[in-house]
């Protein structure tokens, strides 16, 4: 340890694996937070990461045992966790533990344990006296638009650039001539400056590991820019490299400047041995405890699910007539307006997949001078669509423009716009509609717009990307994307593939809200994409050839449901046929009711809108939250997330689940083999356990893992928000969008026997590591033994719930106004408002 | 008509004691009290307005109620009304009424939605005593209000690193301005031996022109001019202004995106009668004003951050109406206040939304970036604006530093032989002024001075002290002592109501604060001044209760001490210059010590890592 040698790319590399990923907003990709630490098992995991950065990484003991008082953690689960996980000689003991055990519950972390010696030592506080500027310089560089002096090099490297400007300057960044000469030298290395500032080699390691995380917000993002350029529309060079270099430089520069003389490199004034930041945490009987309290916790909900699955007992879809169907995304927001849309309508079947439905490809919107990737964030699409005709216009508000922030223009402008704003204020206030200034749902893709889905020849090909699928391009995403969700026969006359997206105010969050399976954005294009090559004629007949006959009375139909505003809009209807337009009415009359419904399930959540008004004022006012700049919480995003049901709707139909699962079709009787099931498998862990994670962290450690409170955010550079102006980056998600939910790691339930399921996620190492190491919970349903095996340790074990009983909602309506708003935001009251699972009559 | 003019004071009074009854949870009866009372005060602002109109539009002067008079002095609630008030009380009435129904859903289940409310209203009932205010006496309680409250908004997030260290940061330029206030209201009073009114100040111009005291006018309008310029974060100050961007985006739109900012403008327009003869005078708030508005507006053009990038444009649009105001535009300075204020705080409360518009423009709009780093001066323009003009390392080390290093020349004054020593010398100020005075008679005219130096120098031995903070505190008390000892003597005669109207108030203050520290104390062993301890994580009320003794130690409004402060100025002579800079600087000090103290004790990050707790760069 002690002669430990400095590798400048190993460490680079290190940082890089263990800092947040997080990418510009405006593409908000859920990911999971201690994504560097996967490779272990899930509580092995979060205790080293928490002895590490010291995050918080489950709810605390205090909460835990205060649930468990009020019933939300189940007195015969936890014994049983406890005599699984401890045998069941030592139950009483082990639960004297849990509840009454007195535990030192302070965590110190072992990273910020070297530089805190600066302030010690020589009184200086080192980053009061870097920070600002290098974020102001960072964030200048990185800036997307919000200066109006551009900065003043572009196109070369954040080095370089800063460069160019101190030797064509009169003034500089630096304070010491020293340090400024030295970088102008250009004759400096990280192991240089680190020899200089740290003196001794082997702290050198946890020196870079104290800086960056000083600052985890901005080195991550440098670290994700430098990963993945394209995040930023107006590229930038930089490397964590860099970074690092400029802000040592500037350190050597406050020491110098402040100090003088009178300091010497850090390592060499401390007693303290180097700390081996990724030296093993062994779990102390506190961790222990946690895992046995998390455990029953998640369970306490699970037996509730896995019971109700087994009483609700789903028979077997009817072969009646359709009136429609309607394919979701598997979304669990989604999950309410099918149980809406079915229940209004019981003749119409709906179906859930992942909302970029089967078609990759990047679009270019009408005008847009750049491409929008429309596919889950791993996926490299090699198609464009691009989009002509679109009608209509893009409006601008002036009173946003900068031109009020000049000298002249300020003075002139700020008069007039100011009473301009003045009105506007009283508008916002009384009368909430959409404007340019709102991120607007539909605003992606304009309805009447053409799209360029089929390739006319294989020459036509944009910046390296083939414009349109040919028709075997069509045919190979048509066919995965019917077998995927089981739908191969008895085809309804109209079906619906609605996409979702979500419109917000003043919320720089708002890709958050958009599809996840379409990195963050809007889905109707990929909805009007999959309904086109489905309607298509060629693409029909090589797929009868394949045994999927679509009769030619059905066709295909794109939507949008945009989860904040509960709206649906439909694209393309000219091409029905009569029968078809006259049924299409009628359906769009269904959807307005189940939004209807939706609204107001929703609504209960919401302390603006009292969930007893008239359904119609209900709508209307969940409509003008949706635009209204005072709102935080336009919508509650991916909150309450839980589960991951993957298996025929027919399982879940006769269940209230709250909007807590992600629902995928699946229908294992087409798939003996579980050949379909691997890809169904594929993106479920990263997707959804992606956004359940994170939402977890989220949760658990809102300050330091989650981005705090949005009230005070400023958003910085158009890529991030930041606290106040001198602040970090605050990656992860604001506490408005954490607090409904409860952090309990997904459960995937699949239909199928076991011995499929596991060859299906045995798959790839990647999919199997979710499952391996805990992040995910997974059980098969046997479809025909009726009954769960739940995997553990490897192996799929016969689960029995210990839930024999559920109540049934009889009167949706009432049940919905009778649900309780929750006291206060802290967890023990927050997860009251999470309804149990219920059967529906 | 006159007579209602108190009740735009006892409005939000009311309002502020009456939701201090009810819990957090309430929401809905807390916001509905801000509610009905913003829209109240529209109400009766714009009636009060049109009423004026109609009655001759002649300003009224309307006197409330004498809290104290003696000799010479005589503090008196009193209040006026004219155009500027017309305008700053309806803007603000719309501004308030705006805010307020915003941050009733904005601030939803914040845990400090309750204290945002009562900081609001109490922020409120601070901006109506400066607007409506008659003289000095009212307009300093106001502004006294208004700076704590600045302070407490800006901390709003009490438990994190930033919020907490701008907030001082802004506390410490306020209190600069409280105490420009004070040396010209104290100017003003040897300049007409009386307490004037607003009404009264051409004549009190006139008569600085009679007796030749042009110095003493000259001095007093500038003291006008540094409060207002602190206040209005004109330059070289106007760095707190985006710092001070820290609390929920609601409450930094209306503070310092709009009313708070503009009080210094409203300052010149209120004094204007005073030195609108003064030529020098004018030429300076021009000048001030012309070098904000081009340094703030280069300061704004290249800011990436969309708050700093809107306080910066705003501090350059008030640079503009300073100059307005002291050409005499001030209509136009009126109308140019309204404007920059809905503005601001309408960009300020939609500034979140800018991703969203702002990327859009991108998608459509972008033309990239081309510039090489051939020309210098724009170079040099570039950098020194993303380093803000220097103007906050100017401050810090030409400011606050030299106090700073003699504070810490004086460190032993924490040492146990410090202390006995400056018990010792304390008895003796104590006997030389009250018990023995003729024994000291030779050194009498000494005497003063040596005792405010004695004061100043352990005001900033505790200002900047890193040790133990219940010694600190206990310094401050005894630095109140030399200043009383130093002031009786100065005076000769002794007023034993005055004394201990100044002497209560500090000492009930000081032994209450130090009961908290005792009571912290207990808890950890550990609460010296080198850290923040953030103890108003798990003593919330210990720490309200410090702030109060915190407050009453420096003289704040809330014990007869504030009385007893104001009337100690008025006993030193005009020409005592050193007597009252020592004393000016000890009033400026002992605040920044004493909330220095609360901070380090009470808030930033909490030292217990057994809960989440913030990052410090967050």
């Amino acid at each position: 340890m002690s002669n430990k040698i400095f590798e400048e790319q190993h460490v680079l590399h290190e940082l890089k694996h263990y800092l947040p990923t997080q990418q510009a907003l405006k593409d908000f990709i859920h990911h999971n937070s201690l994504h560097a630490f996967q490779h272990m098992k899930f509580y092995d995991a979060i205790n080293k990461a928490s002895k590490i950065f010291g995050f918080q990484v489950s709810i605390e003991l205090k909460d835990f045992r205060e649930l468990y008082k009020t019933k939300r953690i189940r007195e015969d689960i936890l014994d049983k966790i406890i005599s699984e996980k401890k045998g069941s000689n030592v139950v009483i003991e082990w639960k004297q533990k849990l509840l009454n055990a007195e535990y030192d519950t302070i965590n110190q972390p072992r990273v910020g344990q070297l530089r805190k010696y600066w302030k010690e030592y020589f009184y200086i506080d080192l980053d009061n006296e870097v920070h600002p500027l290098l974020f102001r310089i960072i964030c200048s560089f990185l800036d997307q638009g919000v200066a109006i002096e551009n900065y003043p090099v572009a196109n070369k490297s954040f080095i370089e650039s800063i460069k160019d400007i101190e030797q064509n300057s009169f003034v500089s960044f630096f304070k010491t001539k020293k340090v400024k000469e030295l970088f102008l030298s250009g004759n400096y290395s990280i192991e240089s400056l680190l020899q200089l500032i740290v003196g001794k080699q082997e702290y050198f390691e946890q020196y870079l590991f104290d800086q960056a995380f000083a600052h985890h917000g901005w080195s991550g993002f440098i670290s994700a820019v430098e990963d993945n350029p394209q995040t930023l529309l107006d590229p930038k060079k930089i490397n964590l490299n860099e970074f690092i270099v400029f802000e040592l430089l500037l350190e050597l520069d406050a020491l110098n400047n402040k100090l003088g003389n009178n300091w010497k490199p850090i390592a060499t004034v401390t007693k303290e041995t180097a700390i081996d930041l990724f030296a093993d945490a062994p779990k102390n009987e506190l961790a222990k405890v946690i895992e046995i309290w998390q455990d029953a916790f998640e369970f306490s909900y699970y037996d509730t699910v896995m019971a109700g699955i087994l009483l609700a007992g789903g028979e077997d879809e009817n072969e009646n007539k359709k009136s429609f169907a309607a394919i979701f995304c598997i979304d669990e927001r989604e999950c309410s307006i099918r149980r809406h849309i079915e229940a209004t309508d019981n003749t119409c079947v709906t179906f859930g997949a992942p909302g970029f439905f089967g078609v990759e490809f990047y679009f270019k919107q009408q005008d847009n001078l750049f491409y929008d990737k429309l596919c889950p964030a791993p996926v490299t699409p090699k198609f464009l669509i691009k989009e002509y005709d679109a009608i209509t216009n893009k409006k601008s508000e002036p009173i946003y423009s900068k031109d009020a922030h000049g000298f002249l223009s300020g003075f002139l402008l700020s008069i007039p716009f100011g009473f301009w704003a003045f009105t506007k204020k009283i508008q916002l206030l009384f009368f909430p509609k959409m404007s340019p200034a709102i991120s607007d749902a539909y605003s992606h893709m304009d309805n009447q717009s053409v799209l360029t889905i089929e390739n006319k020849n294989a020459s036509d090909v944009e910046n390296g990307l083939q414009i349109g699928y040919t028709i075997d391009e069509m045919v190979a995403r048509a066919e995965g994307f019917l077998r995927g969700i089981g739908m191969v026969k008895n085809f309804a006359p109209i079906v619906y593939v609605v996409a979702h997206g979500s419109s917000s105010a003043n919320n720089p969050h708002h890709g958050a809200h958009d599809c996840g399976a379409c990195s963050g954005r809007p889905g109707a294009t990929n909805a009007r994409v999959m309904s086109y090559i489905l309607n298509n004629q060629k693409v029909r007949e090589v797929l009868a050839a394949k045994s999927i006959n679509i009769p030619s009375s059905t066709q295909f139909i794109g939507a949008m449901h945009d989860t904040a505003a509960d709206v649906m809009g439909y694209y393309d209807a000219t091409i029905l046929n009569d029968v078809n337009k006259i049924q299409h009415q009628k359906n769009i009359q269904s959807f307005e009711t189940a939004l209807d419904l939706n609204a107001k399930e929703r609504s209960r959540r919401f302390a603006s809108i009292n969930t007893k008004n008239e359904l119609q004022q209900v709508r209307k006012a969940i409509l003008n939250r949706s635009v209204s700049l005072f709102e935080p919480r336009p919508e509650l995003g991916h909150g309450t997330n839980t589960l991951a049901i993957i298996g025929r709707r027919d399982m879940t139909k006769g269940l209230f689940l709250d909007r807590r699962a992600f629902l995928n079709s699946y229908d294992y009787s087409t798939d003996p083999d579980g050949a379909i099931l691997t890809n169904v498998m594929k993106p479920i862990g990263l997707v959804c356990g992606g956004i359940n994670l994170e939402y977890y962290f989220s949760r658990v450690d809102n300050i330091k893992m989650g981005a705090g409170t949005k009230l005070p955010h400023n958003v910085m550079g158009l890529f991030g928000v930041a606290n106040s102006s001198d602040g970090d980056l605050r990656p992860g998600l604001p506490w408005q969008m954490i607090e409904v939910h409860d952090p309990v790691r997904l459960l995937v339930i699949v239909e199928h026997k076991p011995e499929v399921v596991l060859k299906a996620i045995q798959s790839s190492d990647e999919v199997f590591e979710w499952y391996k190491n805990e992040w995910v919970h997974i059980a098969a349903f046997h479809p025909t033994e009726k009954c769960f095996y739940y995997f553990k340790n490897g192996v799929f074990e016969k689960y029995m719930p210990l839930t024999n009983a559920l109540n049934t909602i009889d009167d949706m309506q009432a049940f919905i106004e009778s649900a309780k708003e929750m006291e206060t935001n802290h967890i023990v009251h927050a997860t009251k408002e999470n309804l149990e699972v219920h059967l529906l009559n | 008509m006159n007579q209602l003019l108190p009740l735009f004071i006892v409005l939000p009074f009311i309002a502020f004691i009456f939701n201090l009854f009810f819990a957090n949870k309430k929401e809905k009866v807390i916001a509905a009290i801000a509610e009905i009372g913003t829209s109240l005060y529209i109400l009766s602002a714009i009636s009060f307005a049109i009423m004026w109109f109609i009655n001759g539009y002649t300003p009224i002067n309307q006197k409330l109620i004498t809290l104290y008079k003696t000799d010479g002095f005589e503090f008196v609630l009193n209040f006026y009304y004219d155009h500027i008030t017309a305008v700053y009380s309806v803007v603000g009435a719309f501004l308030f009424f705006f805010v307020a129904r915003f941050s009733r859903y904005y601030m939803h289940r914040d845990e400090g939605f309750k204290r945002f409310f009562n900081t609001f209203l109490f922020f409120l009932l601070g901006f109506n005593l400066i607007i409506f205010s008659g003289n000095f006496e009212t307009l300093f309680i106001g502004w006294e209000v208004i700076g704590l409250s600045s302070f407490l908004l800006i901390a709003f997030y009490r438990n994190r690193y930033l919020p907490v260290k701008n907030a001082y940061k802004v506390l410490s330029i306020y209190r600069l301005s409280d105490i420009a206030l004070i040396l010209a209201m104290w100017m003003l009073h040897h300049l007409t031996h009386q307490n004037i009114s607003f009404t009264q100040l051409t004549k009190a111009s006139a008569t600085a022109v009679e007796h030749q005291h042009t110095g003493m006018a000259l001095f007093i309008a500038l003291m006008f001019v540094l409060a207002a310029v602190a206040k209005s974060a004109q330059f070289p100050f106007t760095t707190w202004l985006p710092r001070a961007m820290e609390g929920p985006t609601s409450s930094s739109a209306i503070f310092y995106g709009s009313l708070s900012v503009h009080i210094g403008v409203f300052v010149l327009l209120r004094t204007y009668p005073f030195w609108q003869d003064i030529l020098l005078v004018k030429i300076i708030i021009i000048c001030v004003g012309a070098i904000t508005a081009i340094v703030s507006s280069l300061i704004a053009r290249v800011q990436p951050t969309v708050k700093t990038q809107i306080a910066y444009a705003s501090a350059a649009q008030i640079g503009i109406i300073f100059i307005e105001v002291a050409v005499g535009l001030h209509w136009l300075a009126l109308i140019h206040f309204a404007g920059n204020a809905f503005l601001r705080t309408y960009q300020l409360l939609v500034s979140p939304s800018v991703l969203n518009y702002l990327v859009h423009h991108q998608y459509f709009h972008h033309t990239a970036n081309t510039s090489t780093a051939d020309n210098k001066l724009k170079n040099s323009i570039y950098t020194l604006s993303i380093k803000e003009w220097n103007m906050d390392s100017i401050l810090h080390n030409y400011l606050w530093m030299p106090f700073k290093w003699i504070g810490r020349q004086v460190g032993f004054f924490e040492n146990i032989i410090g202390r006995v020593i400056i018990i010792v010398l304390g008895l003796l100020a104590i006997a030389a002024t009250f018990l023995y005075p003729i024994i000291f008679e030779s050194i009498n005219i000494y005497l003063p001075i040596a005792f405010m130096l004695a004061a100043l120098l352990i005001i900033l031995c505790s200002f900047s002290s890193r040790k133990s903070s219940r010694v600190a505190w206990g310094n401050l008390w005894i630095a109140h002592v030399f200043i009383i000892c130093a002031i009786v003597k100065n005076t000769g005669v002794l007023n034993w109501q005055q004394v201990a109207m100044y002497a209560s108030g500090v000492t009930v203050a000081s032994i209450v604060g130090s009961i908290c520290l005792y009571k912290i104390k207990k808890i950890d062993s550990d609460i010296s001044l080198n850290n923040y301890h953030g103890y108003v994580y798990e003593q919330k009320n210990t720490a309200f209760i410090f702030l109060l003794s915190a407050l009453g130690l420096l003289g704040f409004p809330i014990t007869a001490a504030f009385i007893g402060i104001d009337v100690f100025f008025t006993h030193i002579g005009a020409n005592q210059y050193a007597l009252i800079a020592l004393l000016a600087l000890s009033f400026l000090f002992i605040e920044l010590a004493a909330i220095r103290i609360y901070l380090r004790i009470f808030l930033g990050l909490h030292k217990k890592l057994d809960h989440p707790v913030a990052f410090r760069s967050s």
